[in-house]
């Protein structure tokens, strides 16, 4: 067995640019046994077994309880940690390969309202950041277009597929706005006072979003001359969609909600939020769920709070609200893998661990409208989960050595690790 | 009093056109010439700002002071002014200005490429040293400028155009509009002027940064010894000039950054230079630089306006440090006089020259004696110039530049009457006009009326009332003759009626004019009561700051510099980074800013005990690529700049020191950036957080010099193909050329020194050599190197550039002392280790450009086993703050253990930066850089609670709590005055937001 492995290794080296090959579908069921469930639910269950078939989970619960026999494969996990797949929102993955190269670059189409624009049919299943996900525990993402006023459509996938069709677990489920800031700062390159200034354009802009929300609204579906943008608005007003409204700034964040709230969009996120948590009556008046930025960004101002940004989410959390986390940013798609440490340092810093867990799983999929499939560690819903060493949200311990996406094993190497093996073999470094 | 003065200035303006210099002809008349003397008496003459005589005697004779003092014997040909109770002070002089001096036309960008060399032949080949300019080529008298200026006091003003680093000569000019240039102009080469900014004439892009701009400079300085030497076989302009006004005062402009000044001063210690610099007007925060250096100042009387805070999402954006310089800034002067720092002042950088005597009052309120104040616009600047024979006081032969004024002059009251230049008086207010303020009643047509007389003395209102009807009015009052003119209509018709007075009296008006009738009368006014001043409340005067000075001054800077204490951690988990490995249950004694003591029950009678049951201490994180703490990170000007250093840039009040701090970091290296292949030289830092610049650098550490590699150096990844490289062939040229000319440098240089020392008598080919050699900023960098004692922290990403530094190394006989980034060093750890190379990367970056698609986090943990000695960087302001978490992808990534994992971010650069021997581990003997972590220091849950630096606490947890809450008081209080200041009608300005921008290697300026 061992010299089969070595040989697959050796194989795998010599075609070191191909992909790793999708997983098949789940052919045995299987059972997980001796490890620490992290539900996904804010709950932990220890010594507990976690069994799969045809892709479902089929049993979630003690060790002692389970028969074994029921199961064709039973792998001991050794006192190792489960976790239902992490999934990651509002990130751009497989939508560029190399930033700084723009032929790879597919994540933001010219023009103000797109909402036509689909991020899916772009989404690059094969892409080597993609599979640089899944060691991390990140299995699911909900892929996100960038730029302009709205830019576009957003699809959630899973992070095994051979095309993007097969990937899609919720298509075209999110419109996403960005809403003009109240404040400007100066283009320094242009030569101008690069302080921040009260935006004079604000309101017009403002104004401009309303009209377009308010022509998509009375749009007929009828009517014979189709006009894309407003269509694909349309799932805004019914509830079918979800319009993603990111925003920053107090009053950016009351205004966009009240506005399109009156305008009759039935389900807003707020997206980002940095000031979100000084409008807390506010969200939770208005029922909204937030996607925070991610806490490994500076203060807004050099007087602000130096930990600001780790301290946000406890905030919003305890007051009951429902929250994730957002990972756009500085080289947002390779960042994607870090994940489940943006959940851990918002743990550091007043959110409980398993509450920290649920932020990645639980809600993330509640805002995605998938909770009744995925999300948590239940039965009924996808064998979409990973064995990590120990607390998946510490790096010293997200170490994992197993995955399952709807049941599937799928490969937990990638391009970087084929290098790794590739280069320690070359110096005679022991190979784990 | 002499009544008929008016007179007598009337005569004075009609012979304007006849002075002239003796030797002129004359076509208009008979020549004439003035030898009378004027004497002005029981006057309050302020000689100078110490010496003061009451009810004295200025004689003057033409443009001369003759004598001064109480009993003056006059000449009988003596016009003698009887001013009373009238005060006379020097006129002051304006040393900073652009004053007459036409602005040239900006240089217009042609193409997009940037333009490398000269654009001008013959002369420096730098276009912004502009030595060989005289202010005087476009120099033009304008007497509006001029009025405008006198009317607040000034006689003489020494005036340049700001252009350039180097802007040649500025004139020095008297404001006397009574005659021309050629007695007005008092020296057409007044001083030098310098300053940090480019000119806006030439596009040359080099330097692009201050430490480029300071580079040059000290490269300028050393150019111009050579050529005078006679080392140079060609013609430079610049520098010719520049030898010949080498003497003149050097008036620096450092105003443009608040940190400047001290780099001015830098410049100026290192070349003995005696630079008179421009400050900006927050010279209050820095003291203690200016005690040290003791350079002479000119400060602006900028004071900021009251933000308007109405909006409070708005005002929130506004932070503590630009709210305080506007509540402290009116104090800089008065701090600066106490501190004993001389200083001039200026109207520079004043929106509203009118001010400029408010401001002064303003400062005066806050502590300025009227005395310092006096002396920093007369004794001061005019010693400044090295025109103290002939300008500054009223002292006997010095010119007759003197304001006749109603009081004392910082008054709030006083009105300057007559500003006297050269002895040619110009009257800004008539001191002889009466003041006819008052309530009057006036009979006419048998009608009485009240008259309000306000303002007389400015533009004069007048209204007149029948009972409490307002009749239409006009007024004039001028040279003390009253005209008024007013008119009242029944449904028939308008009346008019006219009355005009010359006003001896201003109790009893009386006069002569046309009534209501069409009828010639006499009429005649009573004063019935005085005016009252019924001005709204007074404005809000504050004369003591609300807030205080902090270290540095913003809102987590303190308001005393921690100092060393001895300090025993009880208890303590300690990562010693030794052999000793991870001590559990230990105590740590901390004395005198060292180490003292590792063990257990560790007891000390004078420690502060710091209990550390459960929690974890380390030494100091060391970040090896830093781009914080610094005013520019690139200079972007040329291929090559090793010559600069990151050093001049640094910029201690960063937040990013304090953020770091409170991420464990004790200890940077500042590196330059990745703009060009040889990048300049680094600054290694302690994060001494409230220390100014030059005492945060560690002392006595070896020098290093950013290299870089790939994409940036070739400028891939922007619109730019005009550079060479623009490949990597070409990148290893840069190199091989720049080491090759290092090396041909230092055997010419060495040849010279030998020469230098010979015994014998040198030959003229000899003497010839040593001439020749010209000491190169750029050079003796890479000279450095070449001898090892100047050592390469290179940016670099795939193995085939890696590789090839390695071997141009090789081939001159250095070792590149650390590859940072180094994403492809697995691909090629064993060369690395043979060379002898360190390897200082990200823990998990990727992706984001071509050259990093085969980086991988694995790369540190291969290194490390390859046996390279390995790091882990932030190259980021926010990601510097987790070091210790990125230390742990390396046990998540490749399986490094936990300890020697720690050490990528301790220990192991600290070896790269060859600091080992005194920080990165815990170790008797070393410097107490440590932390205090609440848990595992690599835990994603664990937190610095304390970082201490050499036995000083800079950052702590607990306090950290409490400055935020005193942030927010000061805040409340600084809105709640700014709110008032507003409600009593004082301007303001809108809130702005000037945070600094956070920088990476690719930041340009």
């Amino acid at each position: 067995m061992k010299k089969i492995i070595f040989i697959t290794l050796i194989f795998s080296a010599l075609f070191i640019t191909a992909q790793q090959t999708p997983a098949g579908v789940q052919q045995k069921s299987i059972l997980i046994t001796d490890v620490t469930a992290h539900i996904g639910d804010g709950t932990v269950l220890e010594a507990a077994a976690i069994g799969f078939n045809n892709g479902k989970i089929d049993y979630v619960g003690v060790r002692t309880e389970v028969d074994e026999t029921k199961y064709e494969e039973v792998i001991s996990a050794d006192n190792k940690h489960v976790y239902p797949g992490f999934i990651a929102l509002n990130t751009s993955l497989g939508l560029a390969e190399i930033d700084a190269v723009r032929p790879t670059r597919d994540y933001d189409e010219i023009g103000d309202f797109l909402p036509h624009v689909r991020s899916i049919i772009a989404y690059n299943s094969e892409s080597k950041v993609v599979e640089s996900m899944r060691p991390n525990g990140i299995l699911m993402a909900q892929i996100c277009p960038r730029g302009g006023i709205i830019a576009g459509s957003s699809t959630v996938v899973q992070l095994d597929a051979w095309n993007w069709e097969d990937a899609i677990i919720k298509v075209d489920e999110g419109i996403h706005l960005n809403w003009p800031s109240p404040y400007r700062r100066g283009r320094w390159w242009l030569g101008e006072d690069p302080s921040i200034k009260s935006d004079k354009n604000y309101i017009s802009k403002v104004n401009n979003i309303e009209m377009f929300f308010e022509t998509s609204k009375v749009y007929n579906k009828k009517e014979n001359v189709k006009n894309l943008p407003n269509e694909a608005m349309s799932g805004l007003f019914d509830g079918s969609k979800t319009l993603y409204l990111i925003a920053d700034d107090e009053k950016a964040i009351v205004d966009g909600i009240t506005r399109m709230k009156s305008i009759g969009v039935k389900k807003i996120v707020l997206v980002s939020g940095h000031e979100s948590y000084l409008q807390i009556d506010f969200l939770k008046k208005n029922n909204i769920p937030i996607l925070i930025d991610t806490p490994h960004r500076l203060p807004s101002n050099e007087d602000q709070d130096i930990k600001n940004t780790f301290k946000t989410a406890k905030k919003l959390i305890d007051a009951d609200l429902l929250v994730s986390i957002d990972i756009t940013g500085r080289m947002e798609r390779m960042n994607t893998r870090n994940l489940p440490f943006f959940a851990g340092s918002f743990s550091a810093y007043g959110v409980p661990k398993e509450e920290a867990v649920k932020m990645i799983t639980y809600n993330a999929a509640k805002i995605l409208g998938i909770e009744n499939s995925v999300g948590t560690l239940t039965v009924g819903k996808d064998a979409t989960l990973f064995i990590s060493l120990g607390d998946a949200l510490d790096m010293r311990t997200n170490q994992i050595s197993k995955a399952y996406i709807q049941g599937r094993d799928i490969s937990l190497e990638s391009h970087q690790t084929e290098l790794w093996r590739r280069y320690e073999k070359k110096y005679n470094i022991d190979i784990k | 009093m002499i009544k008929n003065i008016f007179i007598v200035l009337i005569a004075l303006h009609f012979s304007v056109g006849a002075i002239s210099q003796d030797y002129f002809p004359t076509n208009s008349g008979v020549k004439t010439k003035d030898k009378t003397y004027k004497a002005f008496t029981n006057a309050t003459i302020y000689v100078s700002p110490t010496q003061v005589i009451e009810k004295g005697t200025l004689l003057i004779r033409d443009d001369k002071v003759i004598s001064v003092g109480a009993n003056v014997s006059l000449p009988s040909n003596t016009q003698v002014y009887d001013l009373e109770e009238a005060f006379i002070y020097p006129s002051f002089i304006e040393i900073y200005s652009d004053f007459g001096i036409q602005k040239p036309k900006p240089y217009s960008a042609r193409g997009r490429s940037a333009q490398y060399e000269a654009s001008r032949e013959g002369y420096y080949w730098n276009d912004h040293i502009l030595s060989d300019y005289n202010s005087i080529n476009d120099y033009r008298y304008n007497s509006k400028k001029a009025e405008s200026l006198r009317a607040i006091g000034f006689g003489v003003v020494n005036a340049h155009r700001p252009e350039g680093i180097h802007r040649g000569t500025s004139v020095l000019i008297a404001l006397n509009d009574n005659t021309t240039d050629n007695k007005r102009i008092l020296s057409d080469k007044g001083a030098q002027h310098l300053s940090f900014s480019k000119s806006k004439i030439s596009g040359q892009s080099y330097p692009t940064s201050i430490m480029g701009a300071m580079a040059l400079i000290r490269q300028f300085y050393h150019d111009s010894k050579w050529y005078k030497n006679g080392g140079s076989n060609s013609k430079d302009l610049a520098i010719e000039s520049y030898l010949k006004i080498e003497k003149l005062p050097i008036i620096f402009d450092a105003s443009t950054d608040k940190l400047n000044p001290m780099r001015a001063a830098k410049i100026a210690k290192e070349f003995n230079k005696p630079y008179i610099i421009v400050g900006t007007g927050n010279e209050y925060q820095y003291l203690h630089s200016f005690k040290k250096n003791k350079p002479t100042l000119i400060l602006p009387l900028n004071f900021p306006k009251a933000y308007d805070v109405s909006d409070p999402l708005f005002a929130k954006k506004i932070t503590i440090n630009q709210m305080r310089h506007w509540d402290q800034a009116p104090s800089n002067p008065a701090i600066l006089a106490k501190a004993s720092v001389p200083f001039a002042l200026t109207t520079h950088k004043l929106d509203k020259k009118n001010n400029f005597l408010k401001n002064i009052r303003k400062s005066i309120k806050r502590g300025l004696t009227e005395e310092q104040a006096l002396k920093s616009l007369t004794i001061t600047p005019a010693k400044q110039l090295g025109k103290s024979k002939t300008l500054g006081s009223l002292d006997k032969g010095k010119q007759a530049n003197f304001l006749i004024t109603s009081g004392p002059i910082f008054d709030e009251k006083t009105k300057i009457y007559e500003n006297w230049v050269q002895g040619k008086p110009h009257v800004l207010n008539d001191r002889n006009v009466l003041d006819i303020n008052g309530y009057y009643s006036l009979s006419l047509n048998n009608t009485k009326y009240s008259l309000k007389i306000e303002n007389s003395n400015k533009k004069i209102k007048v209204s007149v009332k029948e009972d409490s009807l307002k009749l239409n009015t006009k007024v004039k009052y001028k040279d003390n003759w009253l005209q008024i003119t007013f008119s009242k209509s029944d449904s028939v018709a308008t009346y008019l009626s006219q009355l005009s007075a010359r006003v001896d009296n201003s109790d009893l008006i009386k006069g002569t004019g046309v009534d209501f009738e069409g009828k010639n009368i006499n009429w005649y006014i009573n004063k019935d009561s005085v005016l009252v001043d019924t001005k709204k409340e007074k404005k809000l005067e504050i004369t003591k700051p609300l807030t205080t000075i902090t270290f540095p001054n913003n809102g987590y800077g303190f308001k005393k510099l921690p100092t060393s204490k001895t300090y025993l951690f009880k208890n303590a988990t300690v990562w010693t980074n030794e052999s000793d490995g991870i001590l559990k249950n230990t105590d740590v004694l901390v004395k005198d800013g060292k180490i003292a003591q590792i063990g257990a029950s560790i007891t000390s009678s004078d420690a502060e005990i710091i209990d550390a049951t459960g929690k974890h201490l380390t030494s100091g994180i060391i970040d090896e690529h830093s781009h914080i703490a610094a005013s520019s990170i690139n200079e972007a000007g040329q291929n090559s700049s090793a010559e600069v250093t990151i050093e001049d840039a640094i910029d201690p009040e960063h937040i990013g020191i304090y953020r770091n701090l409170a991420g464990g970091v004790t200890t940077i290296q500042i590196l330059h950036g990745s703009a060009n292949p040889i990048g300049g030289q680094s600054a290694i830092i302690k994060l001494k957080w409230g220390q100014s610049a030059s005492d945060l650098i560690y002392p006595n550490a070896d020098k290093f010099i950013k290299f870089a590699l790939g994409e940036n150096v070739k400028q891939s990844n922007w619109q730019s193909f005009s550079r060479f490289p623009q490949t990597r062939m070409g990148v290893e040229q840069v190199f091989v050329d720049y080491f090759q000319r290092a090396k041909e440098y230092d055997i010419l240089k060495k040849k010279v020194e030998a020469l230098k020392k010979k015994q014998k008598k040198l030959s003229s080919k000899e003497k010839e050599i040593i001439k020749s050699f010209r000491y190169d900023l750029e050079m003796e960098s890479l000279v450095d190197i070449l001898q090892g004692k100047r050592f390469i922290s290179c940016h670099s990403y795939v193995q085939s550039e890696i590789n090839m530094l390695m071997k141009v190394a090789d081939r001159f006989g250095f070792t590149v002392n650390t590859f940072t980034h180094i994403l492809e060093g697995y691909k090629v750890a064993d060369k690395m280790k043979q060379h002898g190379v360190a390897g200082s990367t990200f823990s998990d970056w990727w992706a984001y450009k071509y050259e990093v698609n085969d980086a991988i986090p694995y790369n540190g943990a291969i290194m490390h086993k390859v046996g390279v000695l390995t790091a882990f960087n932030s190259d980021d302001a926010e990601m510097s703050r987790r070091l210790n978490q990125e230390a742990a992808k390396a046990v998540k990534y490749g399986g490094v253990s936990e300890e020697e994992a720690w050490k990528f971010v301790t220990l192991n650069p600290a070896k790269m930066l060859h600091i080992d021997n005194k920080v990165g581990s815990v170790k008797v003997g070393k410097m107490a850089d440590l932390v205090l972590w609440n848990g595992h220091p690599m835990s994603i849950y664990s937190k610095a609670q304390k970082t201490m630096i050499e036995g000083t606490i800079y950052y702590d947890e607990e306090k950290d709590n409490q400055m935020r809450s005193s942030i927010a008081e000061e805040k409340q209080l600084l809105i709640k005055r700014m709110l008032e200041i507003k409600e009593k009608g004082h301007k303001t300005q809108s809130v702005k937001n000037t945070a600094k921008r956070d920088m990476h290697c690719e930041t340009i300026d």
